[in-house]
């Protein structure tokens, strides 16, 4: 394969369990192992999986000034993070669109950004860019950081006998500094999944010994290794954006279905105008969920059909694992977002008609809120 | 490593070719290697019993997690019977191409047609195994 793409230091222990490759965000990563797609979904959902993210960026903020620095480029409120809690967030150019969806965390005695691995030089020369005059610094861990996600409703019974840390006292969107296996890790109650588990944060040169012990303690429980394609279609099965599908700087979060996270009156931040402009205004398209009520293949790119026009077109979809049936996200005209709107999507020749849905679409998930 | 089964033709789209029972009828379906390639089969279209395609000509598509493929008839011929267990469990393609997860039953006026796709060698050297 392309030998200009970058590994993570699990790359050879992906070839070794057979893994296929393919290049994502400039990393040759495992879209699936040799049980498939559809059974590595079903063991998160299940049992339990075990994902190299270790692709992700992951930047910290040090300084006096380095909850300034968050707060200028974050449209979260973090001044009220305590430490070993953490926050999904995005980052908004001036105009409003999104740069980045982003998880900021609370550690000691700085902060920590993590990035989209296709997004971490953009992030990286905006954060550059917004620290100046500020008494913060600046530090890329992400060549040096390893990390695991562990996801499924068994997550915490496999992890628990591998650390001291009470895992039961980490609550969702919080995390702890402890020890897996006997390697300092950062554990975080957090995923891409909708099911309970962790994301933990290790050493480069201890990734490869975190993650065989905890593929050995789960052996017997129904933990597999899982890769980018369950990856997607668990976070597409819960609505979740995935930056570079839905989310872009074409698209603001208030339209991209992250609202909830912008906090206009926590003080000016990047964005900020545009979007208090835009949430007066509405009128603009967003990103809804369409369940088909036939059978289909929604693919990203096939149009989005009401009343016999074009009115967007699909941004994820798949054929649920979960349920059965087509899933799509994309994006609508204001007038078009309410359950229950006809929406169709047009694959190949044929309109396949459908319906927008609440999201999630999967509700059964062993995420504890 | 995928199976190749000896005996068999193949053609360039990675369909195979079997003999039934009956003369002049083959049972069709996709290889292993391009199921292997496809990932797991989420839906399977086929033509109804009756029809007649040309070479080449598209009979159905198969929906894959990673990718939609259009399936092109081999050979020309008439469908004497399509594999109804599809509808039900795709997956079968994944799991048993060769056997339960057969795709169409074609009547074949010309054996010479049959004859002159790949054999088990020919195909072996196409998908570079």
């Amino acid at each position: 394969m392309n030998d200009t793409l970058k590994k993570t230091p699990l790359y050879d222990v992906h070839l070794g369990l057979g893994a296929k490759m393919v290049p994502f965000a400039e990393y040759e990563m495992p879209v699936q192992y040799p049980t498939g797609i559809t059974a590595e979904h079903r063991a998160v959902r299940a049992t339990a999986g075990l994902f190299d993210v270790s692709h992700m960026g992951e930047f910290l903020i040090h300084g006096p000034q380095a909850l300034d620095l968050v707060q200028r480029v974050s449209v979260n409120d973090a001044a009220g993070l305590t430490v070993g809690q953490c926050q999904y967030s995005a980052m908004c150019a001036e105009d409003g669109g999104v740069r980045d969806d982003v998880v900021v965390y609370h550690m000691a005695d700085h902060y920590m950004m993590v990035v989209n691995a296709s997004r971490r030089d953009q992030d990286w020369a905006w954060l550059e860019e917004h620290a100046q005059g500020l008494e913060v610094t600046l530090e890329d861990c992400s060549d040096g950081t390893g990390l695991l996600a562990l996801q499924g409703p068994r997550a915490q019974e496999i992890l628990d006998p591998l650390t001291k840390l009470s895992l039961d006292d980490i609550a969702y969107y919080h995390f702890a500094e402890g020890t897996v296996a006997g390697f300092a890790a950062t554990i975080s109650r957090t995923g891409y999944t909708g099911e309970d588990g962790f994301e933990l944060y290790v050493a480069e040169e201890d990734t490869v010994a975190v993650w065989n012990t905890v593929l050995e303690q789960g052996e017997g429980l129904g933990l597999l290794p899982t890769g980018l394609g369950a990856r997607d279609s668990l976070r597409l099965e819960m609505g979740f954006a995935l930056y570079g599908s839905e989310l872009d700087e074409e698209h603001t979060p208030l339209a991209g279905r992250l609202g909830w996270l912008v906090k206009m009156d926590k003080g000016d931040f990047s964005g900020r105008d545009a979007l208090v402009r835009q949430r007066e205004e509405g009128g603009h398209d967003r990103l809804v969920g369409i369940r088909l009520t036939e059978r289909g293949f929604p693919r990203p790119g096939y149009p989005i059909v009401h009343d016999g026009h074009v009115v967007g077109s699909v941004t994820s979809g798949t054929v649920s694992p979960s349920l059965g049936y087509g899933i799509a996200l994309g994006y609508v005209p204001a007038g078009l977002v309410s359950p229950d709107t006809e929406v169709g999507v047009r694959i190949r020749d044929k309109v396949v008609p459908g319906v927008v849905v609440r999201l999630p679409f999967y509700t059964e998930g062993s995420v504890r809120r | 490593m995928s199976e190749i089964p000896e005996g068999l033709r193949y053609t360039e789209e990675h369909e195979y070719l079997t003999a039934t029972d009956e003369s002049g009828v083959y049972q069709i379906g996709i290889t292993d290697y391009a199921q292997g390639e496809l990932g797991d089969v989420v839906y399977v279209e086929l033509p109804t019993v009756g029809e007649s395609f040309e070479k080449k000509a598209t009979f159905g598509t198969i929906e894959a997690v990673k990718a939609v493929s259009d399936l092109f008839c081999p050979v020309a011929g008439e469908i004497v019977a399509v594999n109804e267990s599809l509808d039900d469990d795709p997956s079968l393609v994944n799991s048993d191409p060769y056997g339960a997860g057969w795709m169409l039953r074609l009547r074949v006026g010309d054996q010479a047609t049959v004859d002159a796709l790949l054999d088990a060698a020919a195909y072996k050297a196409l998908v570079g195994e």
